[in-house]
């Protein structure tokens, strides 16, 4: 950041005697512009195209694919409309807060960006405290969902509203332990120097580090899921139980916002998920060009992101949902003590191999590719016995 | 708990709700998540067919049958043939009987694929909904080359079916249940086993058979709960006595005997029955005609009657009048969903509303059946 600016003041582009404060401040706030405008918001919008057309794979249908090539611009058709459609705000709400609410879920949405480590230098602020900043902004939707559930009085946007407060903060326990052992590894809790501590390899992701953080990466990553209301835990927009929970009353542009934040959120939850335990934008040297290897560097963090939300879509389409005495038993019976368990073993091992254990990484990548050929065998079995047509083309 | 002071919250549970099968509506007393009672309000989809029955006449009355319960419509077309057959002492050539069984059972899978696939849906999971429905289409592709619709299908008439087979019918028929018998595999392996999915489906709900019996329930519910009661090998009618097949019930495996995992497990093993008896039917098919000769201007003998079948949702009854004229004096029919819908305000109490859809996914409640 400061080279960035000391090399613009050089450059002469803000005149001779621009001061660096102002220099640093405009380049932060366009660099903050570009990332929301141009990353956040598109992907938001790319994400429902893409999540309704692998629906539509696994459902055998087709999916949008008039807008567009293969429909890809189905998603500004549907802000378009969103747009055009009449915001109806019900009289017996209260309108104020109804209309602040999908804002705060906005906003809870955006604000993560801002720690977002797409590559060695491309990070708006590489915070000291970036995981932990991720985490409590991410826990702003909540305000956001219970508001619009509480403002629209109406009684099924308030049991939306309140099972989604429930959820959000029961879930935000698990997700906040299993980061520890991550953070008890590395020292830190700043976003670069987490993943600086892993390597490009498998075997050096944190995800492998151990069986404990094995555990505490999937815990984080069911965890966020429920935070992102996202099957199986998509209590508080329930559609068969409670009409749309807590978006019920809402229309046009802020019923988007809410829906906006879900699908936006899964780049954050792949984002956490990728940063803490899959090496995040890590990459083998193989350029000693800098803008090169940024590039590869992100692509490198966009696909491992990519992967985990094409994961939650899947999940998604594929599993019910749970009811919200299981969800509680889950979240309090189960993952709070063993995220508990973890936090303490992972203190354990890094007491004993204070540099970590190479050997660990080898064996546990071994095995998650053993699981994976036995998922890959079971598939296979599946569709055998079911001889149904496989089509691998995707564009169709 | 019994210190804490809770208010309770009445809701309104439709007309307009996405998992209400149609227009029913409930009126739910809730404490919290937790139900007190639920009570159904029946009558929003009343379109008084048995008094239509009344102004239109014998023949004319056959598409109305149709719309009594539009998910499985070959049953109430049998009901109402098999009535007015029972009325005017006409008996159905055997092809015609056979002709009926194929299009009853082929409909029988079509329903109960229908519920199964909605229930997976009221429970969260989008997938399995479209999977049946996709086996569905096949079957209506098979039943309109039948008798030229897909989903009211006036394919019956008094004597007999409107139609005979088509020619090249009974392979396509054969190669759809080869195609079927997987699937129906595939679909248990994609969802019936699911543990989330067993987990929102045992314990609730559960029915003994002594409630079953007090509360009228019929067909896959009753069966659900242990007693081995189906229309088709109790009371035998039309070709059922020629062919061999299982009735499944409930055993409890999951949880508690009744439950709703019973109901829908009922279901599923129902549909490879319906498999069963559809290969046996094809197989033994006699030649000659389809349907008897009946007088154009059908006028049965005075009297009454009343007629049993199983239909998807259970033991329908039709109960005919006759005084002798063109038109029949009364008519009722007694369906299997309005049965099960007096046992929801019984079973709702101490449920989530969660709940509630499950309970009314598994009950099979159809919403034109309720109210005729």
């Amino acid at each position: 950041m400061e080279t960035l600016v000391q090399n613009l003041i050089a450059s002469g582009a803000f005149g001779r005697n621009a001061s660096p404060d102002m220099v640093a401040t405009i380049v932060v706030f366009v660099m903050s512009a570009v990332v929301f405008l141009g990353v956040a918001f598109p992907f938001a919008g790319i994400v429902s195209w893409a999540e309704r057309r692998v629906w539509a794979r696994i459902q055998s249908r087709v999916g949008p694919n008039r807008v567009g090539p293969q429909g890809f611009l189905q998603w500004l058709a549907d802000g378009v409309k969103h747009v055009c459609k009449e915001d109806i705000i019900p009289d017996e709400s209260d309108a104020p807060l109804f209309k602040m609410a999908p804002y705060l879920v906005m906003l809870a949405f955006t604000l993560p960006w801002a720690v977002m480590p797409f590559s060695s230098s491309l990070i708006l602020a590489d915070l000291n405290v970036g995981i932990l900043y991720m985490t409590s902004v991410t826990a702003l939707t909540v305000v956001g969902v219970l508001m619009a559930g509480w403002a629209s009085n109406d009684k099924w946007s308030l049991i939306g509203g309140i099972r989604s407060a429930a959820q959000i903060v029961s879930y935000e326990i698990p997700a906040g332990l299993s980061i520890f052992p991550v953070v008890l590894m590395t020292g830190t809790l700043s976003m670069q120097g987490i993943i600086r501590a892993q390597g490009w390899a498998p075997q050096h992701w944190f995800l492998f580090a151990n069986p404990f953080t094995f555990v505490a990466a999937n815990i984080l990553y069911i965890s966020a899921l429920a935070e992102g209301n996202r099957t199986p835990f998509d209590l508080p927009e329930a559609e068969s139980e409670l009409v749309a929970g807590f978006a019920t009353e809402y229309s046009g542009m802020r019923y988007l916002f809410f829906f906006m934040a879900e699908w936006g959120n899964l780049f954050i939850i792949g984002a956490i998920i990728a940063t803490l335990f899959l090496g995040g934008w890590q990459f083998p040297h193989v350029t000693k060009n800098v803008v090169a290897m940024n590039i590869l560097e992100a692509v490198t963090f966009n696909v491992k992101v990519l992967i985990l939300v094409f994961v939650s879509m899947w999940i998604r389409a594929t599993l019910p949902r749970v009811r919200i005495d299981q969800l509680m038993t889950l979240c309090w019976k189960y993952f709070v003590p063993i995220s508990f368990v973890d936090m303490i073993g992972t203190a354990v091992w890094v007491a004993i191999w204070p540099d970590g254990n190479a050997a660990m990484g080898y064996i546990m990548f071994a095995g998650a590719l053993a699981l994976a050929a036995v998922f890959i065998q079971r598939v296979i079995y599946y569709l055998r016995r079911s001889r149904m047509e496989v089509y691998f083309n995707p564009t169709i | 708990m019994s210190t804490l002071h809770t208010e309770e919250m009445t809701l309104n549970m439709g007309p307009q709700h996405p998992s209400t099968h149609g227009v029913l509506r409930f009126v739910v007393r809730a404490d919290g998540e937790v139900m007190r009672e639920a009570i159904p309000d029946v009558g929003y989809l009343h379109r008084s067919i048995e008094k239509i029955a009344e102004k239109v006449g014998y023949h004319g009355f056959m598409p109305y049958t149709d719309r009594v319960d539009y998910v499985c419509a070959m049953f109430t077309n049998q009901g109402w043939g098999m009535a007015c057959e029972k009325l005017a002492g006409i008996e159905v050539p055997r092809r015609g009987e056979y002709c009926r069984v194929i299009a009853a059972e082929f409909n029988r899978i079509a329903s109960h694929l229908l519920s199964v696939g909605a229930m997976a849906m009221d429970i969260g999971a989008v997938t399995p909904f479209t999977h049946a429905i996709r086996e569905r289409e096949m079957i209506n592709d098979l039943i309109e080359e039948l008798c030229g619709a897909r989903l009211t299908f006036n394919y019956m008439r008094i004597g007999g079916v409107a139609w005979d087979l088509p020619p090249g019918w009974r392979e396509k028929a054969l190669a759809y249940l080869d195609h079927f018998d997987p699937i129906l595999e595939e679909y248990n392996a994609l969802i019936s086993w699911n543990k989330i999915y067993i987990e929102r489906l045992a314990n609730v709900g559960a029915i003994t058979p002594a409630e079953a019996i007090n509360y009228n329930l019929v067909g896959p519910n009753l069966r659900a709960c242990g007693i081995k009661w189906d229309i088709r090998k109790d009371i035998p009618y039309s070709a059922y006595p020629d062919f061999e097949f299982e009735v499944p019930i409930g055993d409890g495996h999951w949880g508690k005997l009744g439950d709703s995992m019973d109901r829908y497990v009922v279901r599923i093993r129902e549909m490879a029955e319906s498999s069963k008896i559809l290969r046996q039917a094809l197989a033994k098919i006699p030649g000659g005609p389809v349907l008897a000769k009946v007088a154009r201007n059908f006028k049965p003998p005075a009297g009454e009657c009343q007629i049993r079948l199983e239909s998807g949702r259970g033991d329908m009854g039709w109960y005919v009048v006759s005084d002798g004229t063109g038109y029949p004096w009364r008519v009722h029919v007694r369906t299997g969903s309005f049965a099960a819908m007096g046992i929801i305000q019984k079973l709702s109490a101490g449920l989530m509303i969660a709940d509630l859809v499950t309970l009314i996914a598994s009950l099979d409640v159809i919403a034109p059946e309720i109210d005729r």
